[in-house]
């Protein structure tokens, strides 16, 4: 049988839940958190791909390349909050994490 | 068996254990390697989709700047990792549980669609432009204002990153290279009368 539509879905499903899994699992360690973040935005990406290839428009790549711009951005933004936050409390614990009382 | 049925079945089982690794693995350095894993084998998935440019922009952008940058700020913060991973057992059955419902509804929606076997790569067809620069005939008439958000978007991330992290230390003498320009005759040379034979 060939790879079809339904393959790629299945695959980007199963590894959003994997990001998923890694945030309850991981929920102290923040670094791992970011870490499932990008595996999320991977798996969005993987089916963003899949349906622009299998419908034969463009759209899907274009939005996939706008994610991938925004990911990258939130990557760097949110490690240079851990560094700037490790600096001043030496810790990033995130249940130390609570100067806001949120 | 055709070549993209062999590569999609070896780099989606590659995908899923290099992600998992990536959330089970005890060392945060083994999990940034796991991480970057996941990412050449979904460059891989999008080359096997046709999806050219962007698997490269994946291998260049991913493995080359973000994944290193994680690699540095694991690298250089000097944290206990052993003490973040309490609770990891404990949280285990109800993480599995919402993963395994999650993957379930996902997956079930999906195998609604019955079986859609359109080749690949139809995004590219033959005597076509090529994907980048089909992409590029989108990206800069279609979405053009779209394509300069996100360049302001790098551009915010990229002066909100430096702002974070720069700071001075107090104590630490630097040139100053307008005051050295704006120095003038009057302020840098103090001429004194000096009497025979006796010093200043």
């Amino acid at each position: 049988m060939g790879i079809g539509l339904a393959n790629y879905l299945t695959l980007a499903a199963i590894v959003f839940t994997i990001g998923i899994a890694g945030i309850i699992l991981n929920h102290k360690n923040i670094i791992i958190i970011l870490m499932s973040v990008e595996l999320i935005l991977l798996a969005v990406n993987i089916n963003l791909i899949a349906f622009s290839t299998y419908s034969g428009d463009l759209t899907g790549q274009a939005f996939a390349l706008f994610i991938l711009t925004v990911a990258a951005a939130e990557a760097a933004i949110g490690l240079a909050i851990l560094v700037a936050y490790y600096r001043n409390r030496g810790s990033i614990a995130v249940e130390d994490i609570n100067s806001l009382k949120g | 068996m055709q070549a993209d049925v062999f590569f999609f079945w070896i780099l989606a089982p590659l995908l899923v254990v290099s992600a998992f690794a990536v959330i089970v693995a005890k060392n945060p350095v083994h999990s940034v390697l796991f991480l970057i894993l996941s990412f050449v084998c979904a460059a891989g998935l999008f080359l096997l989709m046709g999806a050219e440019f962007l698997a490269m922009i994946l291998v260049v952008v991913y493995v080359g700047a973000v994944a290193v940058l994680f690699l540095f700020v694991v690298m250089l913060l000097d944290v206990d990792f052993t003490r973040m991973r309490q609770g990891f057992v404990q949280y285990l059955p109800q993480g599995l549980l919402i993963a395994l419902v999650v993957a379930i509804e996902l997956i079930y929606v999906v195998s609604g669609l019955g079986p859609s076997q359109r080749a690949a790569a139809a995004a590219t067809p033959e005597g076509m432009l090529s994907n980048t620069a089909a992409l590029g005939e989108v990206l800069y008439t279609r979405y053009f204002y779209f394509f300069q958000a996100a360049g302001m978007i790098l551009l915010t991330a990229m002066i909100g990153a430096i702002v974070l992290t720069l700071h001075h230390k107090p104590g630490v003498k630097r040139q100053d290279v307008g005051a050295q320009v704006a120095r003038n005759p009057e302020t840098a040379v103090e001429v004194r009368k000096v009497a025979s034979r006796a010093g200043i």
